[in-house]
């Protein structure tokens, strides 16, 4: 530019150390929120809450409500919201159980019955086209997603009822319920008693790749002078963030060892992770929450992304279907209930702005688990499933408040 | 001279990372028409909502003395409670309420809580009355024109008995016509007493209604100007503003023209929600290579809407014409298609159009082009980082760092941004919607200093403006556009104001 314009530029004002804490501190916030209701509920529940029984069933019963939620980040950050997950689960599991238990074909003498491994990928598939067809009427026919999949929640809810007709479809193949209730196979102690060091190394082995990998992430933000978290922060986030792998894995191997559907969620928090920073489309479905008008003309496919979003929730809450009716051993009526409110509870804890653009999946991950803590807690304690439910409606006002109190300060 | 009606000292205002407002002084007397000028980012509008209570007291250091006593806002009722009432630059208006519901809102006539209409019905009449302005009270404020919302939020304010105005950037989205009779009115309004400071980047119009002219730069007081007691000129203002003498407004240009780079032909659009109506009645435009091409007309000529249809039919339906780049057609049905084609938009309204406000300047400046700083769908951080601070360097966009929101720059370091973003796309024609809008003289002067760098690489260069010694300043060829079509064509060096409003004018006569 030319020497003769330039003016000089607005003196910045504590951009050092002092901002980044606090910025970077508010980040941590939800996982040191997180901590201090473990704590308070092992202490309340004296010691129950961290036994390795009860952190096993934990992750079996939360699973779920994790992986649909990192399918509702996207759709959330993407500006809409999907209320239909929890039929589309119960619809989904009750597809899968009549096609694995076998059913005579309406009006017919045919009698179909499938594999347990097709029935995996039909049901992926099946909850995929579900999410396609909202999708379709959200993104390319601009119909508020609300309504949309308020229409889907009903429709798919009904579909389960009048297809399982009040009953119970079950029991599945051993190795169809292994999604939910196995372990990952131990290769160097065989006994069911003894402890399980596959698990325990592979939890140990996770931990230090992923701090490896966010410490060259924070040694380059060095290099190139980025803002990034002071030392202690960042030295302190990671030791935390290894106990607590090590810590959980630790239990988990003195128990029977890691779940199978824990490799399951991990891997999907894993790869939605990278989508979500990493990836060109990740960053255009953050561009359409920001400013669906600036990312479409700025030659995004914007309809597209809303639409893709959709097909994404589904084929997850797809696989939420699929591990719900492994855990229960058989389909029910009322799988799945009330499950998109858990979602996007998680969601809303965990950071994601309600108007879009804005959310993290770890965020989303510690929210789910947050929720899970409370749920498992409280249970112990016998606390009645209403008075519950008013806890959980408070800690999510609480969260989302103190959300907006830090951000508009 | 008048006592001061409104006096402020010592005003300092900080926000993270920036000191936005550093020890400054204004006086205005009771009675004059105070005009505030600077730089965008000197810390006018930050002063003004010190002033009006938006940040309440406590949040700022320094003394307000309204009226003969010291004043403590704690928000914008406290102020207008005082008779301070401030018009900011967006306008903020309910579009579906009818004019009289808007200017009621929040101070309605009422009887314990029931609204007497026929009171507020009549209290309008007077009121439009007052600021000129012939609408039926009942008119809803979408269906009547910038101009004229403009005169309702001045009669919005004469309801809250207003005894110091302040307007900010009155003037950015009128046309001249609406300029210069808003500006009338605020000298009306003097001649009956009425204080107001205006906040302008239009220094002719300063000249002329100003009585006194505060400096701003940098977040200081610069200087008091009373133009009662001394000459004043635009190059004296400018001078002020920007710390050194302004020769030349604009870049000397050196155009080296090439052939035809971008054409389109018989370009027809119709409006997108009213189907038939032509909005675009077949035009012919071409842009050569290294050459900068204007755009005049009135508002609501069509210029946006021509645009907008040819990037990618953005705007209107049922478009129909040929488009073609180096003489081969080539296909702009979808964005998509027209930025692969090399096209780029620079839109008018950068806020709403052009940014990801809450995102940071380095994630905007990648978004057209994501792939260009990515391997195979996976960004890469080091490159995207450096494409960033590349553009920050070159065009010289003030800023904490690459990481700061693009919410908290101002408008002429929002607009680089943009910019970057469509250099970055590494576009052969760039049709820049009113690129200089809202924008300081300092910022603009580099604004068209990159147009001409554009230009000399060998792109086409397309600028639509509303401000006509913009485009006589800048550009090589200039098309008239009135109605949905070109009018006249002509190249800079014969043009001038009156040509290019006697070319508007004479197709009216016409045409009636």
């Amino acid at each position: 530019m030319t020497e003769a314009t330039s003016a000089p530029t607005a003196t910045p004002v504590g951009a050092g150390t002092g901002t980044s804490w606090k910025s970077h501190i508010r980040e941590y916030g939800l996982l040191g929120s997180l901590l201090v209701i473990m704590v308070f509920f092992q202490i309340m529940t004296d010691g129950v809450l961290l036994q390795p029984v009860n952190i096993t069933n934990l992750i079996q019963q939360n699973s779920y409500i994790v992986i649909m939620a990192l399918g509702m980040l996207f759709v959330i950050v993407g500006g809409n919201i999907d209320l239909s997950v929890g039929s589309i689960v119960g619809f989904v599991g009750a597809i899968a159980a009549l096609l694995m238990v076998g059913f005579t074909l309406p009006g017919t003498e045919i009698f179909i019955k499938v594999h347990w491994f097709p029935v995996i990928l039909l049901s992926l598939a099946l909850g995929g086209l579900i999410g396609a067809a909202q999708g379709w009427f959200v993104a390319y026919a601009a119909i508020p997603a609300f309504i949309v999949t308020l229409g889907g929640m009903l429709i798919f809810r009904g579909l389960t009822g009048n297809m399982l007709a009040g009953q119970f479809v079950g029991p599945f193949a051993n190795d169809f319920q292994n999604i939910s209730k196995g372990f990952i196979p131990e290769f160097i102690t065989a006994t069911a008693q003894g402890f399980k060091w596959t698990s325990m190394l592979l939890g140990a082995a996770i931990a230090a790749a992923l701090f490896a990998f966010d410490f060259r992430k924070w040694s380059r933000a060095g290099a190139q002078e980025i803002d990034r978290e002071p030392a202690p922060l960042f030295i302190g986030k990671n030791l935390v963030f290894a106990a607590l792998i090590l810590g959980v894995t630790y239990l988990l191997a003195s128990y029977r060892g890691l779940p199978v559907v824990l490799v399951i969620m991990g891997a999907l928090i894993l790869f939605y992770n990278f989508v979500t920073t990493r990836t060109v489309i990740g960053r255009r479905i953050y561009a359409l929450g920001g400013n669906a008008q600036a990312a479409r003309l700025s030659g995004i496919k914007t309809q597209r992304l809303a639409f893709l979003t959709f097909v994404n929730m589904g084929v997850l809450a797809g696989l939420a279907g699929l591990i719900v009716a492994a855990r229960l051993n058989s389909a029910t009526p009322s799988a799945g209930n009330s499950f998109e409110l858990d979602v996007i509870a998680a969601c809303f804890i965990g950071g994601v702005s309600a108007s879009g653009g804005a959310g993290r999946v770890m965020g989303v991950v510690i929210g789910a688990f947050f929720m899970g803590i409370m749920n498992n807690g409280m249970s112990i304690l016998g606390i009645g499933i209403f008075w519950q439910q008013v806890v959980k409606g408070f800690v999510l006002l609480a969260a989302v408040y103190l959300d907006v109190y830090n951000k508009s300060k | 001279m008048e006592d001061p009606i409104l006096e402020m000292r010592g005003i300092s205002k900080s926000f993270p990372g920036v000191k936005a407002l550093k020890n400054v002084n204004l006086v205005v007397r009771a009675g004059e028409i105070h005009a505030i000028c600077g730089e965008n980012g000197a810390g006018k509008s930050t002063l003004m909502k010190v002033l009006s209570g938006v940040y309440p007291y406590g949040s700022y250091e320094g003394d307000i003395v309204y009226q003969g006593e010291e004043r403590r806002f704690s928000s914008i009722s406290d102020s207008e409670h005082l008779g301070v009432i401030i018009i900011h630059q967006e306008l903020a208006l309910v579009p579906l309420l009818s004019i009289a519901e808007n200017i009621f809102l929040g101070n309605e006539p009422s009887r314990m809580g029931v609204i007497d209409w026929s009171e507020a019905f009549s209290r309008t009449r007077d009121l439009l009355k007052k600021v000129g302005l012939n609408e039926s009270p009942n008119a809803l404020i979408t269906n009547i024109g910038v101009g004229k919302q403009q005169l309702v939020e001045i009669a919005k304010a004469l309801a809250k008995r207003v005894k110091l105005l302040i307007l900010d950037e009155p003037t950015a989205s009128l046309n001249e016509t609406d300029s210069a009779a808003l500006l009338d009115l605020l000298l009306e309004f003097k001649r009956q007493g009425l204080t107001c400071i205006i906040i302008s980047h239009k220094l002719n119009e300063i000249a002329r209604v100003a009585d006194s002219i505060t400096i701003l730069r940098d977040g200081s007081t610069v200087e008091t100007i009373d133009c009662r007691t001394e000459e004043i000129s635009e190059g004296r203002i400018i001078k002020s503003m920007v710390g050194r003498e302004m020769s030349d407004r604009y870049p000397p240009r050196e155009p080296k023209i090439g052939e035809t780079l971008f054409e389109v032909r018989d370009w027809q659009v119709e409006h997108p929600q009213h189907p038939g109506r032509k909005v675009i009645k077949g035009v012919d435009l071409k842009v050569r290579a290294g050459e900068v091409v204007g755009i005049a007309g009135l508002m609501g000529s069509g210029r946006t809407e021509l645009a907008m249809s040819i990037f990618g039919g953005a705007y209107g339906r049922n478009i129909t014409g040929q488009a073609s780049m180096r003489g081969q057609p080539v296909d702009v049905s979808s964005i998509q298609k027209a930025v692969g084609a090399g096209l780029a938009y620079v839109t008018e309204d950068r806020k709403a159009l052009g940014l990801i406000l809450n995102d940071d300047i380095k994630h905007n400046i990648s978004l057209v082009n994501l792939p260009g700083v990515a391997k195979a769908g996976v960004i890469d951080d080091a490159t995207e980082t450096h494409v960033a601070n590349r553009y920050r360097k070159q065009l010289n966009i003030r800023s904490s760092s690459i990481l700061q929101k693009t919410l908290n720059l101002s408008g002429g370091n929002q607009q680089k941004v943009v910019l970057s973003k469509w250099l970055f796309a590494d576009p052969q024609v760039l049709m820049l919607d009113e690129p200089t809008r809202g924008i300081d003289v300092g910022a603009k002067y580099e604004i068209y200093t990159i147009i001409n760098e554009l230009a000399a690489s060998g792109r086409g260069v397309i600028v639509i403006s509303s401000e006509m010694p913009e485009l006589l300043g800048i550009c090589d060829r200039i098309y008239v556009m009135n109605e949905g079509r070109f009018v006249d064509e002509m190249p800079a060096s014969e043009a001038s104001q009156e040509k290019i409003m006697a070319a508007i004018m004479r197709q009216y006569r016409v045409t009636a």
